[in-house]
């Protein structure tokens, strides 16, 4: 029996023509600047990137629906969409593609969005935990803060996303879960990694109301996202999303899809093309032309422009800060090991 | 006197291990000399037990700081398997100290973004055995997190195990897990070996801003001693000196201190003078303190129930070899448990150092000579 998220129960307000055309900004940003994150690769600026074309809708929809002021946003390595629509720096954030530091430079306090991290379901458990702190600071009955933990189908499998939903629902935690289920973990397909074929499903054994939704329709995300969130904050306890979407490009830059899937196979399954979908409903509600959607990518190329200038600014960190960030009390031994590496290294 | 143990001294040294072990099995190895309850000038002295030390601390960093958090298995009503909360929950009511599901993980995984919301979490993992379900998010999120976040997002997490053997119960519960959480980046491990040590250094621990592993010496929860409470004055940091001696030290921590201070009792009936030197932090170790210690007595032996390879005591080895190469008498010697699975009750006491084996690692140092 799932419980089904009720999104139009949530009476959350229509999205006005200027949230429409935002949302598709937003998508040929992160459209322009994950494939030019692609070339930066291939041109030796950065060592590796997870794109996530093909998840635009997914990633921008649902972090449209996010309040920053108050919500927190718990990643991996491919929210690259989320991130931006988050207003993280993202010269800060490509920063971790560029190998310059794990986490990514930006200060993940202050932008709501925890470190980039390549564990897995890692930082689901997370999210709980800090959506949990909100229930502790909020008076009873009072709107909170909510948590939104982003996971794959892959990280799916993992015994920490189990936990974390059962958890979350015991101490009715308000946290969203939302998965993106793209097909694919690396070269493993969905049937091969979800048994019974859908994550959302799970959670009506927790209690947990869900909503399987198309991913690659950015209104239907942003709207359902919305109303996790609403359900979350008001303090119903948490919800699951299931965006199915498609991951149309590698796993990675050093990913050879070629190996596991065709190119026939890949056309077949990845569907509409969400950013195609989001111009088509624009243009046939009226609300955008040629002029908007030129001016829409000319805005994301200046902005590329400026992201990747940055980033070829950005220099290697002082090596004093593989020491630094260990601890907030750093211990003797610890500084002895900061000065003997800095006593035996000639280029420092 | 002579610097050397012969057999014979041993043989009689056995004798008073099994006395002692006689009493140590009737819970009087240690005689309680304190006042049951003494004002002093710096605070209060009472009579506890570690269980009890532990639970004082608890409630006083409770009620310091509202943002300090229990969470753990059966912490909440039951107060703990061995009663560490006990009453807590009642005191500080159920958001503060609350029971989770039975998942280690999920323990560790909350803990941390209670930790990313600015709380102090004091999670408990109910036995040694159970961290290693929590093992990931142990090393790769609560010991990198600071790190990862360029010291944004701190993580005052004490994380409370009950560590060690001695209770005779079923597998993975009596294990030894101090060289694993040392050699992870970003955390510190510390391990008190008296409820003296316990109410102090459980203080002190759930008030850092760092992540501190706190092996609680279980086989110990039950023995009483005088305990300052609430004095000022008490030095949390570096190793400290249990015996003083002169012949050789005998590094040692948690429950195993306790072991060796009746080793030097034995051992001083021959005129052997053992420094007893009760490390307290595993990481980071009191390089200073050991060197100390070990400039003076020229010998060390290293006792410790884990495992012998890789264990501790080959850091400590190498600590006291980098410092005190020159004026050392003898090798390092390790006591230790063995490379074998932690055994089952009727076996433990074969596998944990007792008391001859520790005289025998003395022996060897005492009588060691080069070439």
């Amino acid at each position: 029996m799932a419980l089904e998220l009720a999104v139009e129960q949530a009476n959350l307000p229509e999205l006005s023509a200027d949230q429409l055309r935002q949302l598709y900004r937003l998508m040929v940003a992160v459209r322009h600047l994950d494939e030019s994150a692609i070339r930066w690769q291939r041109q030796g600026l950065i060592p590796g990137y997870a794109p996530e074309l093909g998840q635009e809708a997914a990633q921008v929809g649902s972090g449209f629906a996010l309040d920053m002021t108050r919500d927190f946003v718990f990643p991996t390595y491919r929210e690259m969409g989320v991130a931006r629509t988050a207003g993280v720096d993202m010269v800060q954030y490509m920063s971790t593609h560029k190998a310059v530091w794990h986490g990514g430079l930006y200060d993940p306090a202050a932008s709501r969005f925890a470190p980039i991290q390549a564990v897995v379901a890692g930082s689901v458990l997370h999210a709980v935990g800090w959506a949990h702190a909100q229930t502790l600071d909020a008076e009873p009955g009072q709107e909170r803060g909510a948590a939104i933990t982003y996971f794959g189908d892959g990280a799916s499998s993992q015994g920490d996303v189990h936990e974390a939903m059962n958890f979350a629902a015991v101490l009715k935690a308000p946290v969203v879960f939302f998965v993106q289920n793209n097909g694919w973990a690396i070269s493993v397909p969905t049937e091969r990694q979800v048994a019974g074929g859908s994550v959302a499903a799970r959670a009506a054994g927790y209690g947990i109301p869900s909503l399987q939704v198309d991913g690659n329709d950015v209104v239907a995300v942003a709207q359902a996202t919305a109303a996790a969130l609403a359900h979350a904050r008001a303090g119903n306890g948490p919800a699951v999303i299931e965006a199915m979407t498609y991951r149309r490009g590698p796993h990675s830059t050093s990913d050879d899809p070629g190996r596991y899937r065709t190119l026939d196979e890949e056309r077949a399954a990845a569907g509409e093309d969400p950013l195609a979908r989001m111009r088509a409903r624009l243009l046939e509600a009226g609300i955008a032309d040629e002029a908007f959607f030129a001016d829409a990518l000319a805005a994301a190329k200046a902005e590329e422009e400026q992201i990747r200038t940055g980033l070829e600014a950005l220099g290697p960190r002082p090596g004093t800060e593989m020491f630094d960030f260990v601890y907030q009390e750093p211990t003797e031994a610890l500084k002895a090991q900061a000065a003997a590496w800095r006593e035996e290294s000639e280029h420092v | 006197m002579s610097e050397h143990m012969t057999l014979g001294d041993l043989d009689a040294a056995q004798a008073n291990r099994e006395a002692a072990d006689a009493a140590q099995a009737k819970g009087h190895a240690e005689t309680v000399t304190a006042p049951a309850a003494a004002e002093g000038a710096e605070g209060r002295v009472e009579t506890l037990s570690m269980q009890q030390a532990l639970n004082r601390a608890l409630a006083d960093v409770m009620e310091e700081n509202p943002r300090t958090v229990i969470l753990g298995e059966d912490v909440g009503r039951l107060g703990g398997v061995f009663r560490i909360t006990d009453g807590l929950q009642a005191r500080f009511g159920e958001q503060r100290v609350f029971d989770t599901p039975l998942a280690e993980s999920g323990i560790l995984g909350m803990s941390v973004g209670l930790a990313m919301a600015g709380y102090h979490p004091i999670p408990e993992v109910q036995f040694d055995g159970f961290a290693y379900p929590a093992i990931n998010q142990i090393v790769c999120q609560v010991g990198r997190m600071n790190y990862r976040s360029r010291g944004t997002l701190p993580m005052p997490i004490t994380l409370r195990v009950p560590s060690f053997g001695g209770i005779r119960a079923p597998e993975h519960h009596g294990e030894s897990l101090e060289s694993l959480f040392a050699h992870v980046p970003g955390l510190k491990v510390v391990s008190p070996a008296d409820p003296e040590q316990a109410y102090h250094l459980l203080k002190h621990a759930a008030t850092r801003p760092d992540p501190v592993i706190f092996m609680e010496p279980k086989s110990r929860y039950w023995q009483k001693g005088p305990v300052n409470v609430g004095g000022a004055g008490f030095q949390p940091g570096g190793s400290r000196v249990a015996r003083t001696g002169k012949h050789v030290t005998l590094v040692a921590w948690g429950a195993m201190v306790a072991r060796c201070l009746q080793v030097a009792e034995l051992a001083a009936e021959d005129g052997i003078e053992v420094e007893v030197l009760d490390l307290r932090w595993l990481k980071p170790i009191d390089t200073a303190g050991l060197a100390a210690s070990v400039s003076k007595t020229r010998r060390a032996v290293v006792v410790h129930e884990a495992p012998l390879t890789a264990g501790l005591g080959a850091e400590v080895a190498a600590l006291i070899t980098e410092r005190c190469f020159g004026t050392l008498r003898a090798p390092v010697e390790r006591v230790t448990g063995f490379d074998v699975p932690y055994p089952s009750g009727d076996l433990e006491d074969e596998y944990i150092p007792n008391i001859d084996r520790i005289l025998f690692g003395i022996q060897r140092v005492l009588e060691y000579r080069r070439g």
